[in-house]
């Protein structure tokens, strides 16, 4: 972290200006765009995930950091070749059928974004067909499902039998999560992981696909 | 300015376990404190239950108009809930609530309007959450149109604009508090309504904002709020807001409020 010390600090204060400042410096020292990533700007973003999840950072501030990371990354990306940039892994996300709420997939998407996971953010009211046809299409390793209302929790287990039907249920870990959903509900309609916020949604991702 | 009391809602954790035990006492306490503390209507929410929720609304339903001569805020996004509680009520409740989503829309309506009842309509479109004053607005008045045109009068229209989380876009206050303006002075007799503390998710010192969100809403013309009644500084903004814009004569519930220990400054 030392070598990038102060971008880290940049992102997780949510100072743009500074952050690319940095990003440009270290690009122009010759650092590879990997070690910027990496240990620049995800050490920085697991901070803010980690702060968030005990309460010493908001909302806000989290959402600050994560548009400055997107700022540096409009920098560091065109400079990777082609298939070099390694990804976390792949999510496809979205609010079940019939479920409008989209504020908390959003946060979860973008902390996920910020770990280094690649996102297929497939919005609002997703129907379990089209959880399935993505995750088929993308390879997916993560579905990630938000459901707001008790009414429309069921719409989980439904894409997981969905998933099943389609013969995808073992390549793939399914994530649920919500205001109304618990860890008991996570249970009973047999998904891989339960998480209550955005930090602890990208905890358990990596802890699903056992990256450190 | 009319209070909904939001207590008796399945998901308290202490309000699970007692309807899940049917602990008639607990229940009738919660409804009880709400009602001495200024609640209009209690609100009754079972919603966490999924598969029982139909059985155990029906149940609050009994048990708390047993212990308190209110009217109830029958209160799930599932119609048949709302549809068979609405049997067990006594007296004209408030169905909370009714949207443009199809389904909601076409199961409810006849509900509506076959019972006297007051109805709390979401300003939610049919595919998406509003996000500007002009879309909860719109949203509005196509709810009221519909609704009048089926019999509901203007006066039992609650109309809620959806308070979504500033911490997320710093818009949201000014888009509720300009939605409930708007719709006030385009549609005079209807009614606003709105839970408050959606407004602080993922802030700290939450109560405070809902607090100050209150009395903005106030200010803007909000006629009804789900809240917890039993909390004296949220109360004692209410009182005093409603006093300072004038709606309480000799500042005669204000007086009453502090002087019986409803309400306190801190």
């Amino acid at each position: 972290m030392s070598e990038f010390k102060a971008l880290s600090e940049a992102v997780i204060k949510g100072d743009i200006q500074a952050a690319v400042a940095e990003t440009q410096t270290a690009i122009d020292a010759g650092a590879k765009v990997q070690h910027i990533l990496d240990k620049g700007l995800i050490t920085a973003m697991d901070e803010v995930g980690e702060k968030f999840s005990t309460g010493q950072m908001f909302v806000p501030q989290m959402l600050r950091s994560a548009k400055t990371m997107q700022e540096c990354m409009k920098l560091i990306k065109p400079l990777f070749q082609e298939g070099e940039l390694i990804a976390k892994g792949k999510v496809v996300i979205g609010t079940v059928r019939q479920d409008l709420h989209d504020i908390g997939k959003n946060l979860v998407a973008m902390m996920m974004e910020g770990a280094g996971f690649t996102i297929t953010d497939l919005g609002v009211d997703v129907s379990p067909e089209k959880f399935t046809e993505k995750a088929k299409e993308v390879g997916a390793d993560i579905v990630a499902m938000s459901a707001l209302l008790s009414t429309t929790m069921p719409a989980m287990g439904k894409t997981i039998e969905a998933l099943q039907d389609a013969g995808i249920r073992d390549n793939v870990k399914v994530m649920v999560g919500g205001a109304p959903v618990t860890e008991n509900f996570a249970r009973e309609i047999k998904a891989d992981s339960y998480a209550p916020d955005a930090g602890s949604a990208v905890l358990a991702a990596k802890k699903l696909l056992g990256i450190s | 300015m009319l209070v909904v009391g939001e207590k008796i809602n399945t998901s308290r954790k202490n309000i699970a376990a007692a309807v899940e035990a049917q602990d008639v006492d607990f229940i009738s306490e919660a409804a009880r404190n709400q009602a001495e503390a200024g609640a209009h209507y209690i609100d009754v929410n079972a919603g966490t239950f999924l598969n029982k929720e139909v059985d155990y609304l029906c149940w609050l339903v009994e048990v708390v108009q047993n212990a308190v001569d209110l009217p109830l805020c029958l209160d799930s996004p599932n119609p048949q809930a709302l549809a068979e509680a609405i049997k067990r009520h006594k007296g004209e409740p408030m169905i909370n609530s009714i949207s443009l989503e199809k389904e909601r829309y076409e199961t409810l309506l006849p509900v509506v309007t076959d019972n006297p009842c007051r109805v709390v309509a979401l300003c939610m479109a049919e595919t998406s959450m509003p996000n500007t004053v002009e879309e909860r607005v719109e949203v509005g008045a196509e709810l009221i149109d519909k609704l009048t045109k089926k019999g509901v009068p203007l006066e039992k229209i609650y109309l809620d604009p959806l308070v979504q989380p500033v911490s997320v876009d710093t818009g949201m206050g000014k888009a509720v508090l300009g939605a409930i303006a708007k719709i006030m002075k385009d549609f005079p007799g209807v009614n606003t309504i709105c839970g408050l503390s959606n407004i602080s998710f993922g802030l700290p010192m939450r109560k405070i904002i809902n607090r100050n969100f209150l009395a903005l809403c106030m200010v803007s013309g909000l006629s009804a709020a789900i809240l917890d009644p039993t909390d004296k500084q949220l109360m004692a903004t209410l009182l005093s807001v409603e006093m300072l814009l004038g709606g309480d004569e000799y500042c005669g519930s204000f007086l009453e409020a502090y002087q019986s220990g409803q309400i306190s400054g801190g």
